[in-house]
């Protein structure tokens, strides 16, 4: 995994040591809020409903074990016990106080972790796949690339001050893991004639008050030229993105509104001057970065183990577990091991501090030290020996992180909503939490099979609701909470945008209708077909009829 | 004739706190200086915003609230949140208390 050099050490640390200095100014009243309030934004530090929030980046959601067991400290220590891990593969803590944030940030220093880029208007922490270097569909490990972008982004002068924030995702594999089409830009890794592997870019793609599935600018580009290209986008949407309207100023409006070909003939004439310059990065400084994530020191193992499958055949929770949670892996013998944070009833990406460190542990004892956050709000442990995933299981179990619910029903995304959230005009988490009960029964789960809900509890989506195969919206009608559905979105690499099925329904209304809903797909699917398949088959209109009858 | 009240965060710790009688900033929505007419409420938040203040709180605002018994309780739910802590945690904030 990527260690800090000395030039980042210093970075982080200065920052610090800023950060610490402005909030001493600001308690002193040396400088307003008016004055403060874009500096601790660019520190992580936002105000929420009921006390200060700090969000910590997790670049590309991959944390080491001294790094993970270091965020369980800091809920114990500045928070009440807890960190909610986010879809932008983050954690957020939600009661730190300003005067101790800057002793929290140092902490994070400490190992190598910090708050920049997760708030204010610049290019934010880069996303991937929580698999990569793991999965066995992979054409290459996102991550060398991934750490390249957050070394060429942060702190860029240029973008520091963007029209509005910039989301960037990647994937290695051509089953799309990280959402990158309704990303800002979306880089898709593939293979050209030539037999040479570089990256679809996607751009315009995003979620919010107006959702997109990104258009692709150039169908490929070398990995020497993908940096100078990234500059060459930036640089258009920094010049021509709208800086009038707040709800009109991320790259996915400039697209919509100049059409991709417009764009497309900028950025390359911007590209034509730029790509020849210090952007270009060279084969050997790419290797130098694949060597950071070289593979672990991986046994060779046969890919079966006789062990494993007699604690399939003898523990039918572990077996569920496997067949949910468990991820083929690329080398023979182990196995990518997915920690659910959405037990029955709990509330999603919500891990308690010695949950955390309990997973950090059982990573240095399993996985090589190396854990995954996933932007479906779980963790993973990327290179578990097979023979060892029973006595995994069994310690996750023993914390409450052994729900084999993987990817099912009640795998819910769901943002903070109005229970800690300054925006939102509704609550997600109980609403969530309330799904989850209904569908507990795990074998009713089996049946439905996969099903994505997303949950956001306001316009600005941050549960993803879009694209959500069942997306949920939670808006206030005269004071009470309401909440929209949508129907047939999908975040993979098939990716669509929701269509809303029609009026929305009370707090008390809408569990029963998501029932209705699945208890139509059951009805009607064909053999194998997904819920979202048989949505695209037979379009809104069944669906509708359940949810409305004659209304 | 509505009843309001105004609320902010603490500075240094960020917690909700409600504008008092005697000028300080209570954390219990039951002591708060209530204001009644769009006059008193005006002046209610023009004192809540004094340039001093900001070393205090950050975002002041009026909120409805309603004289239930002997407690005030604000109108949007929102703002009832604020007053307890979150519903999904009941051991958490104020109401936790």
């Amino acid at each position: 995994m990527y260690r800090y050099d000395d030039f980042d050490r210093q970075l982080v640390h200065e920052r610090t040591e800023q950060f610490r200095e402005q909030v001493k100014r600001r308690l002193a009243g040396d400088i307003t809020e008016e004055q403060f309030r874009p500096l601790r934004l660019m520190n992580g530090v936002y105000l929420q409903l009921h006390a200060y929030m700090l969000r910590v980046a997790v670049p590309y959601g991959t944390l080491r074990a001294d790094q993970l067991r270091q965020l369980g400290m800091i809920a114990r220590v500045y928070d009440k016990g807890y960190g909610h891990f986010t879809t932008r593969q983050n954690i957020q803590y939600n009661w730190p106080k300003l005067d101790e944030i800057p002793d929290a940030l140092l902490d994070l220093a400490k190992v190598e972790m910090h708050a920049i880029q997760t708030s204010g208007n610049c290019i934010r922490n880069t996303t991937t796949d929580q698999y990569a270097g793991a999965a066995a569909d992979e054409i290459e490990d996102p991550r060398p690339y991934c750490e390249l972008i957050r070394q060429w982004s942060t702190f860029h002068p240029e973008f520091t001050y963007l029209p509005r924030k910039f989301k960037i995702a990647v994937t290695g594999s051509p089953n799309d893991r990280a959402a990158v089409k309704v990303h800002d830009i979306g880089l898709r890794m593939h293979q050209n004639d030539a037999g040479e592997t570089g990256f679809e870019v996607i751009v315009g793609g995003g979620l919010g008050r107006t959702p997109f599935v990104g258009k692709t600018i150039r169908d490929f580009i070398g990995k020497n030229d993908l940096f100078s290209y990234l500059e060459a986008i930036l640089r258009v949407y920094n010049r021509f993105g709208r800086r009038d309207n707040k709800y009109k100023a991320r790259i996915k409006i400039l697209v919509h509104e100049e059409g991709i070909d417009k764009i497309r003939e900028l950025v390359e004439e911007e590209w034509s001057q730029i790509k020849d310059g210090s952007l270009r990065v060279d084969d050997a400084e790419i290797a130098h970065y694949i060597e950071q994530f070289a593979p672990p020191a991986f046994e060779t193992l046969a890919d079966d183990d006789a062990d494993f499958e007699r604690h399939k055949a003898e523990n039918r929770r572990f077996a569920n577990w496997v067949r949910s949670n468990v991820i083929e892996h690329k080398q023979p013998g182990y196995a990518i091991a997915n920690v659910s944070l959405k037990p029955i009833g709990g509330i999603p990406g919500d891990a308690t501090d010695t949950q955390m460190e309990l997973v950090a542990d059982l990573s240095e004892k399993y996985s090589f030290g190396d854990v995954r956050v996933t932007h479906e709000q779980n963790l993973v442990l990327p290179h578990v020996k097979k023979a060892d995933l029973f006595a995994l299981w069994t310690a996750l179990d023993a914390d409450n992180l052994g729900t084999a619910n993987l990817g099912y029903v009640t795998d819910i995304i769901s943002c903070p909503g109005l229970d800690y959230c300054a925006l939102a005009t509704a609550r997600s988490i109980p609403l969530s939490q309330r799904i989850s009960e209904r569908f507990s029964d795990l074998d009713h789960q089996h049946d439905i099979g996969e099903l994505k809900i997303k949950i956001s509890g306001c316009i600005n989506a941050c549960g993803h609701h879009h694209v959500g195969h069942i997306g949920i919206l939670g808006l206030d009608k005269r004071g009470k909470e309401f909440y929209q559905i949508t129907l047939g979105g999908d975040a993979s690499q098939d990716a669509s945008i929701g269509k809303i099925a029609g009026a929305g329904f009370s707090e008390a209304e809408v569990v029963d209708a998501i029932e209705s809903l699945v208890t139509k797909y059951i009805d009607i699917r064909d053999g194998g077909e997904r819920f979202i398949d048989t949505y695209r088959r037979v379009g809104m209109d069944p669906f509708k009829e359940v949810l409305y009858g004659d209304r | 004739m509505s009843l309001q009240v105004v609320t902010a965060n603490r500075l240094d710790d960020g917690l909700v706190v409600f504008l008092t009688s005697d000028g300080s900033w209570s954390e219990n929505i039951n002591d708060a200086r209530t204001a009644e007419g769009k006059e008193a409420a005006e002046a209610l938040l023009a004192e809540a915003s004094a340039p001093e203040l900001d070393i205090v709180i950050v975002g002041p605002y009026l909120i409805d609230v309603e004289q239930q018994g002997s407690d005030l309780v604000p109108t949007k739910y929102r703002e009832v949140l604020r007053t307890k802590g979150p519903s999904v945690r009941e051991d958490l904030g104020y109401q936790a208390v």
